[in-house]
């Protein structure tokens, strides 16, 4: 008898009314705000930019995009949180770890990130869950280290609630495309693509090839590629074929 | 009233060393006198004058102003003609044998503060006049003792045994019983003491000296009325000096600590009702520490079996804090986070609570018009995860002095605000976002020169081509910091496949004419 009852008072919390009645109270959901990425085009699909307080998935196109995606998460996350604190949760056993000093070098500053490392996917969904109901984090990102079953429709639909609730943004960054329903307000495929090249042939400021694959109350967009440029903390577009989208924008404003 | 003034230049053992001196050995009478630290020079030079007391000449030092100077000076050393304030260097001049030891403030706090506690076995009025000086109220308390003067005979007895040597002096009012004691030079005659006996500021002294007013007679005879234009606080000071104002020590009380406790008669069983109990508990312990104007960083939760077991848990939070329902959320958090759960058994018949740890904590009112609770906010959410999934999973990043890539970045505290450097202005990246520590090794590296930049590479199986590429940024060794001259040096290359992945690679070494090629590895990817 002893062995049996804390399991059950256990199983009567989780299952207890807790979710219901904080999904149940009729708080003020803050009005839709949003932050433009600063492409126009993109940010007209968009509806005006992308929507603070809600829940934005992302996932890189190949193993060797997760880099990338990691980067356009952390800059999202810092247009979307303002003065607020970013909070980064990660599960335990990802590959390689985010390195300060690069992430100053992007133009975020290290000391404004709280790192939060999970031991398993459960416990990474309830701290997730604590930390979007915080009104003082601006944004969050969690950064499961697997395929992730347990981040499902239902507690992509948790996270948003939450998330309208308390102003927070959050953002799944997932290991691979996950086939999988989400509550998510926007999905992103992102990928590496080559940058324009410096002096000597360097390496230049880094660019993402983006696909919006899909987005609440809007169209998917894809084939986009921006570049982040740190001095002024916005994104700028580009395409490959340089001389030619000058001559759209030429055409299209004409 | 009792002072009793503590002579630092006269004892050795009051600066503790740090090096075995006993600096609080001495303690509860008869305890152990100074005992020499062994390894120190004790042999006398024959030209210097023996000591009177047959001790050392022990000096203790402070750097002042960039030099190191005497503050404090054992008997011997007097004797040799020492004096405070004199240089280390000028000292060592004199007396080659020296024994000299870095002053130890913190030691010496204690130690006062160890002698205000035994001074409460005179009177509950005993406080702490720093840097070396007790102060007791023995108003109502000298029977005992044979009266005051039997009093300070015992306590006088005591600090001796115990090596401390003092000065005790009886007043009327504190400031002058502490005036006959520093000043008096075991005279009982207020009127004859210096002016200096008002310690007041030294220009005011000086000025007083400068107008021929050198003993406290001198000035107990004019209109105070001139002396507080002329000097302003200088009139209080004479006042209280000459037991004409009285003013009130506050003494050391021992802080009682702080819990909250319910006994049941029946036992409860469910840990449900133990937490209702424990919130209870909590809104007990908020009011004691309303009280006191403090909050708790440590809460200590212990549920008593009736077949006597204890199961105790405890949480921690970042700021002092007082709110019950907080408390009880983390205690909640705590409860469902441990592995092995609290099993109530046949149910608990006490649940006592204890704040471990206390900290000022003024009581505000908020703001209504613009409630910014940001920061609270946050140290409450920092103190739900570090329940939940213990303190160092929880974390911020400072920079560390050093240019080995792995180690510039250190883990700290989550209530820390380290400063980073913004990178220069018109520059890419130069640093990459993930970092792999150890680093990978890549495979079939291919230049164009030895020791030139990758053109093709391989990792984890798969090819890679050189589109573009910048370096080598070399990284040397610390070889300051390490016995072994610390590694090889390592260049560094920025390079971007032709689908745009971008890697920081770098070779191990240096390229050498014959024998084997250096390796390549990746450190790191960039965004």
């Amino acid at each position: 008898m002893t062995c049996e009852s804390p399991p059950l008072s256990a199983r009567r919390r989780a299952a207890g009314p807790v979710p219901k009645i904080a999904l149940a109270q009729a708080e003020p959901v803050a009005p839709l705000s949003r932050f433009a990425l600063g492409v126009p085009r993109l940010d007209a699909t968009l509806n005006g930019g992308m929507a603070k307080a809600r829940l934005h998935e992302l996932w890189p196109a190949a193993p060797d995009d997760a880099p990338s995606a990691a980067g356009f998460a952390l800059l999202l996350a810092l247009k979307a949180a303002g003065t607020k604190a970013i909070v980064w949760i990660e599960q335990q056993g990802r590959q390689g770890r985010l390195y300060p000093p690069g992430l100053a070098e992007l133009g975020i500053d290290p000391a404004r990130i709280l790192f939060v490392s999970a031991p398993d996917e459960k416990a990474l969904l309830r701290a997730a869950g604590d930390v979007v109901r915080s009104p003082a984090v601006g944004a969050m990102l969690i950064v499961p280290a697997g395929p992730a079953p347990l981040l499902d429709l239902t507690a992509s639909r948790r996270l948003t609630l939450f998330a309208e609730r308390s102003g927070t943004t959050a953002i799944l960054l997932r290991t691979a495309d996950p086939h999988a329903p989400s509550a998510a307000t926007t999905r992103w495929q992102v990928a590496a693509a080559p940058s324009r090249a410096l002096e000597a042939n360097a390496p230049g400021a880094p660019v993402f090839a983006l696909d919006l694959l899909r987005q609440r109350g809007g169209a998917p967009s894809y084939g986009w590629t921006l570049e982040w440029d740190r001095d002024r903390a916005c994104f700028a577009p580009l395409s490959r074929n340089l001389a030619a989208d000058a001559g759209g924008e030429y055409l299209a404003a004409g | 009233m009792l002072a009793e003034n503590i002579w630092r230049l006269a004892n050795p053992i009051l600066p503790g060393t740090g090096r075995g001196t006993a600096a609080e050995g001495g303690g509860g009478g008869g305890g152990p006198q100074v005992t020499r630290p062994d390894r120190l020079p004790l042999h006398r030079s024959s030209s210097g004058p023996p000591p009177r007391s047959g001790e050392d000449a022990i000096v203790f030092v402070e750097k002042l102003n960039n030099a190191m100077r005497l503050t404090a000076l054992s008997r011997a050393a007097m004797a040799l003609g020492l004096t405070p304030d004199l240089t280390l260097a000028d000292a060592r001049a004199r007396v080659p044998d020296l024994v000299a030891l870095d002053r130890d403030h913190g030691a010496e706090a204690r130690l006062l503060a160890r002698i205000v506690t035994g001074c409460g076995r005179y009177t509950p009025m005993a406080a702490a006049e720093p840097p070396d000086g007790v102060i007791l109220d023995i108003t109502g308390c000298g029977h005992a003792f044979g009266g005051a003067a039997g009093l300070k005979a015992d306590l006088a007895a005591r600090l001796e045994a115990s090596g401390v040597t003092a000065v005790c002096a009886l007043g009327d009012t504190p400031e002058q019983a502490r005036a006959l004691a520093r000043f008096g030079h075991r005279g009982k005659d207020l009127l004859a003491l210096p002016v200096d006996a008002l310690e007041a500021d030294p220009a005011v002294t000086l000025a007083l000296r400068r107008a021929g007013l050198k003993k406290i007679g001198d000035l107990a005879s004019r209109p105070r009325k001139m002396l507080a234009a002329r000097f302003g606080d200088l009139a209080i000071r004479l006042g209280r000096l000459l037991g004409e104002q009285d003013r009130h020590i506050s003494p050391e009380r021992p802080r009682t600590p702080i819990f909250a406790l319910r006994r049941f008669a029946e036992p409860i069983g469910r840990i449900e009702d133990a937490l209702a109990c424990l919130e209870e508990l909590g809104h007990e312990a908020a009011q004691a520490l309303l009280e006191r104007h403090e909050g708790g960083r440590r809460f200590a939760a212990r549920f008593f079996r009736s077949d006597g077991a204890i199961a105790g848990i405890e949480v921690g939070t970042g700021q002092p804090t007082r709110d019950p329902a907080l408390l009880i959320r983390l205690f909640r958090e705590r409860v469902d986070a441990l592995s092995d759960p609290i099993d109530p058994g046949f149910g608990f018949d006490m649940i006592r609570l204890d704040v471990g740890q206390c900290e000022p904590l003024a009581a505000r009112q908020d703001d209504h018009i613009a409630p910014s609770r940001h920061e609270e906010d946050l140290a409450e959410l920092i103190d739900r995860l570090s329940v939940r999934l213990g303190a160092r999973r929880i974390h911020r990043v400072q920079p560390e002095n050093t240019h080995i890539p792995e180690c510039a970045a250190s883990p700290c505290a989550p209530s820390k605000a380290p400063a980073w450097d913004s990178p220069p202005e018109d520059e890419p990246p130069a640093r990459p976002l993930r970092l792999f520590d150890p680093p990978q090794p890549v495979g079939a590296v291919m230049s164009e020169v030895p020791d030139g930049p990758p053109m093709r590479f391989t990792w984890r199986g798969r090819a890679y081509t050189v589109a573009r590429w910048e370096g080598p940024e070399r990284i040397a060794a610390e070889w300051w910091r390490r016995r072994n001259r610390g590694g090889r040096p390592r260049d560094y290359y920025r390079v971007e496949d032709a689908d745009g992945h971008r890697f920081w690679l770098f070779r191990h070494g240096l390229h050498a004419e014959d024998g084997p090629q250096p390796d390549w590895y990746l450190h790191g990817q960039f965004a």
